[in-house]
């Protein structure tokens, strides 16, 4: 075969790779929309009771916006509360006093801390403990509790 | 007595074979400046390993893409979140089964093809021919074909990868009904750049060197013989075929049990 036929159908074979890689990175990963760049972001902790099913790398969500990811999940020795701490983008700052709700998108879904901003003029900084939280709803003690009200009511 | 002699055999056989390769795997980096300084005998092994294989691995991994969107999707209805297939099947694809499948295949096409044809050098006394002409055979031959190999692999998975979501997409949302938006939403959602994309294309790496190394070596160290041959070339496909199985585990234990 001829050099230059067998070249360009090399060409075309790495150029196919390249445009599969092309098309896995945006399309398929999304262009790495969802992870944050290390660097440009600042970490803050929250004390929950109850997480439920929080995941590390679950989205942060403010007004249902992305602002960042939970980067760590560990229980505290002292209170046995679940200490969850979060990487914000930098660019997004909050009032001292935002208050901090894990919550569900759609019945099975994901679980995802909600942010609502407070009132207070200060920012929150690197390594505040957000002080308002709100813990995952869990079903089993939906339930137990909706449960537990009819048979008061028949009682 | 028998037995343990057998056994002790068989181990130093396998530790022999084991140094002989690595030992060929040098021999083949010390003499591959010129397959990348002048690439046109590379070129030539890639239109070879890689665009010849091109047409397998695209239907290949675009009918396991249709059966896993299919199969995934029986699975996931019941749970009522075959939303989800889309991302299943991309992170089964890109993790696992888009660069075993694609290396499965180039061994069996480009490697058994690679291990024939040097093995049929070898008994035509090309390779002694080209000894005696002070060509360095390994320079000359077995590197091009490694480098072609290590080189092809990649694309040939990324393509797969490709393939087969494009399949799961054709048997998602055009035959089962779900939602384009929803579909695409969370695979790029689900889906990482550096932990699916970027471990995906290592992976295909591993293999094409695991692959290309046996094809090389079997094909270089066969007996002369016709016989010889096709005791080779049916050595590389099951051992190249081990080896990417031995490595997928291998590699996915360091890549995702964290």
């Amino acid at each position: 075969m001829k050099q230059h036929i067998l070249e360009f159908w090399v060409g075309v074979f790495v150029m196919l790779g390249i445009a599969a890689l092309v098309f896995l990175s945006l399309q398929v990963a999304g262009g790495g929309s969802g992870s944050l760049k290390s660097g440009s972001s600042y970490t803050v902790y929250a004390n929950f009771t109850d997480i439920g099913g929080l995941k590390v790398k679950a989205p942060v969500k403010a007004s249902g916006v992305v602002v960042g990811r939970v980067s760590g999940i560990s229980l505290n020795p002292q209170t046995y509360e679940a200490q969850v701490s979060m990487e914000l983008a930098e660019n997004y700052t909050f009032s001292s006093d935002v208050a901090a709700q894990i919550l569900t998108s759609g019945i099975l879904g994901e679980q995802y801390i909600g942010l609502q901003q407070g009132g207070d003029p200060d920012n929150l900084q690197n390594g505040d403990t957000i002080a308002i939280t709100n813990s995952a709803m869990v079903l089993e003690n939906l339930i137990g509790k909706f449960m537990a009200g009819i048979i008061d009511k028949q009682e | 007595m028998n037995f343990f002699r057998t056994v002790g055999r068989n181990t130093l056989n396998f530790i022999r074979a084991m140094g002989a390769g690595t030992l060929f795997l040098f021999d083949i980096l010390a003499h591959s400046g010129d397959s990348i300084l002048r690439p046109r005998l590379t070129v030539r092994q890639i239109y070879f390993a890689g665009v010849m294989s091109l047409l397998i691995v695209t239907v290949s991994g675009l009918f396991m893409g249709l059966v896993l969107g299919l199969q995934v999707y029986n699975i996931l209805v019941q749970f009522k979140a075959a939303d989800a297939l889309g991302f299943a099947v991309a992170a089964a694809l890109l993790r696992e089964i888009g660069p075993v499948l694609a290396a499965l295949l180039f061994a069996s096409s480009a490697g058994g093809a690679m291990t024939s044809e040097i093995g049929l050098m070898k008994t035509t006394e090309q390779i002694e021919a080209m000894n005696v002409m002070a060509v360095n055979p390994v320079a000359r031959i077995v590197a091009p074909r490694f480098w072609a190999g290590v080189l092809s692999m990649p694309v040939l998975a990324a393509v797969c990868n490709v393939a087969g979501i494009y399949g799961a997409y054709l048997i998602g949302v055009q035959h089962l009904g779900l939602d384009a938006g929803i579909f695409w939403s969370q695979m790029q959602a689900g889906v990482e750049w550096r932990y699916d994309v970027l471990n995906s294309l290592i992976k295909s790496f591993v293999f094409g060197a695991a692959v290309t190394l046996v094809a090389v070596y079997q094909g270089f160290h066969c007996q002369p013989t016709a016989e010889g041959i096709l005791r080779a070339t049916t050595r590389t496909v099951v051992i190249s075929a081990l080896a990417i199985l031995a490595w997928d585990f291998v590699l996915t234990a360091f890549m995702f049990s964290g």
